[in-house]
């Protein structure tokens, strides 16, 4: 019997951080949203996150919630995991946090397999400290560190953890919900490492500086420049950004695969 | 490594580096033979952080490194200090700064175990000079870690780490040893994670067990939630440093040699004490009055036993492999600094007796 959302939320601590428009709120639902479709209990919950606007996420939801440093909620979650496999692991990061300073530990934790899911609220933009350019912005894009225009070239997330080893890999936005609910049940489900790719767009400094409009416009613009997976549409304009599950694939499990070798080391013995 | 499995460690992750690299080698063999878990993690820095993590949910453990890996742990140790979570980092120095000397000795990690993390704060850091200590302080560096909720570092050196000597292992139970303080609190009733009992303990609930709490490296509330509140700050900070600083006498162990008639007190630790007691006993033997006092914790700082066992001393002489770490707390510990002589190598050598015995002729103006 699955509860009340609200349920899953530490009321008391809100009002949350995240201004107005930003998609970061959207995803705390569709998260909710897809944890209660489960009907997992909140003690065998946990959250791990890093730092930037998208990690206070952990601190609002009734799980265990650890909130660890800038990049690191990856190998902080792998030492939760590997001593408690029967807890589900979730990591909400954002895209400076899990592809910038956490760049390194996220192939490791694609190539590891490990079942927890990752997902990268990706707004394109370090917005907790106003606005710089993140491994998510674009080539052209413009921020407070790049003034003139970037000429960094950003990485896809999803080209990314694929040729990483990650056994799911999708992409959603906050513009359609219902696909991202069900798109995180399902990477939540799937055993092993679940990377899950929302665009989340962040109208207080990605929008403002790229002359993105509104936060409702931003939100059509979710709609309007992406399509879904293999459709037909991004044949005819490859420009459009795939949304969907990109892999899902059975592969070794990270804590099985060592509850074997400790069932080998201990015969040994 | 057997005074950690002795301890209870179930838990280790690690990346490897000379000279400390043997531990996890070995950790890798020892522990899924006992149903423990081991992790050869992309690098230093995401081995502290499983460790933290792993010690959330109630394991013991551990991770070992040497000087370069000890710099990317920094944050990590920080953010154990900060949330209060038990660890054992061991670094195995060797010369640097950068790569520096990868196979040499040098003890030149002293300082950065106490200021590599940013920002004020309190640490234990423990030493040995020989196999049988190296169990000891491991097993109480456990303890430690236990009793005041805080990482602990073992300051071993590439002599004493890569040395072969014999080891006799204590039989269960000899040893005493702390396991984690669990909360009384039931189910169902409010858990604050980080509100200290009357004692300054805090008592844990495994992270992922019955009670959901919130941790993080900010300052934060007794609920472990991000506050920067003036009391709250104030009072958190006060707390890390209080329940390290006000158990100097608890967690100080040493050993002494001749201190108690000694015109000249040697004060050294680690690979360095070893050649400083086989000068003790050779310049003994000869009649002169000269001792030792090898320290095991070398943070906090023992002030009043170094005060105490330097009180009649002529000279105050501090043998290290390094430009003088200890010899600067040793100065500002004693009465009369003028006094205090350090005794060095910084080569990537192993100090020996002979040089010892030059510097020492320096000082009593015999010249060599």
């Amino acid at each position: 019997m699955a509860m009340p959302m609200r349920d899953y939320i530490r009321e008391r601590f809100f009002p949350h951080i995240w201004c107005p428009g930003c998609g970061h709120g959207i995803v705390l639902n569709g998260l909710l949203r897809a944890i209660e479709s489960i009907g997992l209990k909140k003690n065998d919950l946990v959250m791990v996150s890093g730092i930037g606007c998208s990690s206070r996420i952990a601190g609002y939801v009734d799980v265990h919630t650890l909130h660890t440093l800038h990049g690191r909620a990856l190998p902080s979650a792998t030492g939760v995991k590997m001593s408690r496999p029967e807890l589900t692991v979730l990591v909400p990061m954002g895209d400076g946090d899990a592809l910038a300073i956490g760049g390194n530990h996220f192939i490791h934790a694609c190539r590891r397999n490990i079942d927890m899911t990752a997902i990268v609220m990706n707004n394109r933009t370090y917005g907790m400290t106003g606005g710089q350019y993140s491994p998510l912005s674009s080539f052209g894009t413009v921020a407070t560190t790049a003034p003139y225009s970037n000429i960094d070239r950003e990485f896809d997330v999803v080209s990314l953890a694929t040729a990483a080893g990650a056994s799911f890999v999708a992409r959603t936005t906050p513009y359609h919900v219902q696909q991202m609910a069900s798109i995180l049940e399902e990477a939540i489900r799937h055993k092993g490492f679940s990377v899950v790719e929302v665009m989340s767009p962040c109208p207080t400094y990605y929008g403002r500086k790229n002359k993105e409009g509104s936060a409702v416009d931003m939100m059509e613009r979710l709609k309007s420049l992406t399509t879904p997976v293999g459709s037909k549409a991004k044949e005819e304009n490859p420009a459009l950004i795939e949304r969907g599950v990109f892999v899902k694939k059975e592969m070794p499990e990270y804590c099985e695969e060592y509850a074997k070798i400790v069932a080998r080391a201990m015969k040994g013995k | 490594m057997e005074g950690a499995l002795y301890a209870g460690m179930d838990f280790f992750a690690g990346y490897p580096i000379t000279p400390s690299t043997e531990i996890a080698e070995q950790m890798a063999v020892r522990l899924p033979a006992r149903g423990g878990k081991f992790l050869q993690m992309e690098d230093e820095i995401a081995s502290i952080c499983a460790i933290v993590g792993a010690s959330l949910t109630g394991h013991k453990v551990m991770t070992a490194t040497s000087g370069p890996g000890f710099s990317l742990m920094q944050e990590g140790l920080g953010y154990a200090i900060m949330a209060e979570i038990p660890c054992v980092i061991v670094d195995v120095q060797r010369g640097g700064p950068s790569t520096g000397l990868p196979t040499k000795v040098s003890q030149a990690d002293v300082m950065q175990a106490r200021w590599g993390v940013h920002g004020d704060h309190a640490i234990i850091a423990l030493t040995a000079s020989n196999h049988q200590d190296v169990f000891a302080m491991t097993v109480d560096a456990f303890n430690f870690a236990e009793t005041y909720r805080t990482p602990v570092v073992l300051l071993f050196d590439e002599v004493v780490g890569h040395m072969r000597e014999k080891l006799v292992l204590p039989g269960p139970g000899e040893v005493p040893l702390v396991e984690r303080l669990h909360t009384s609190v039931p189910e169902g009733v409010d858990y604050h994670p980080y509100l200290p009992r009357e004692d300054g303990r805090l008592p844990m609930s495994d992270f992922g067990g019955i009670h959901r709490y919130n941790v993080t490296g900010l300052f934060h509330d007794m609920w472990g939630f991000p506050s920067d509140k003036p009391q709250v700050v104030h009072d958190l900070l006060r707390h890390l440093v209080d329940k390290i600083e006000n158990h100097v006498g608890e967690v100080t162990r040493y050993r002494e040699y001749q201190v108690e008639d000694a015109e000249t007190v040697l004060i050294s630790y680690g690979g360095s004490a070893r050649c400083a007691l086989h000068v003790v006993e050779e310049r003994r033997a000869r009649g002169e009055r000269i001792g030792l006092l090898e320290l095991q914790t070398l943070w906090p700082f023992p002030s009043e036993l170094v005060r105490e066992k330097t009180r009649n001393a002529r000279y105050v002489v501090v043998v290290e492999l390094n430009m003088g770490q200890v010899l600067q707390s040793v100065k500002m510990s004693v009465e009369r600094p003028e006094r205090v002589f350090l005794a060095n190598r910084v080569d990537g050598s192993l100090i020996t007796p002979v040089d010892i015995r030059n510097i020492l002729r320096l000082i009593h103006g015999k010249g060599v």
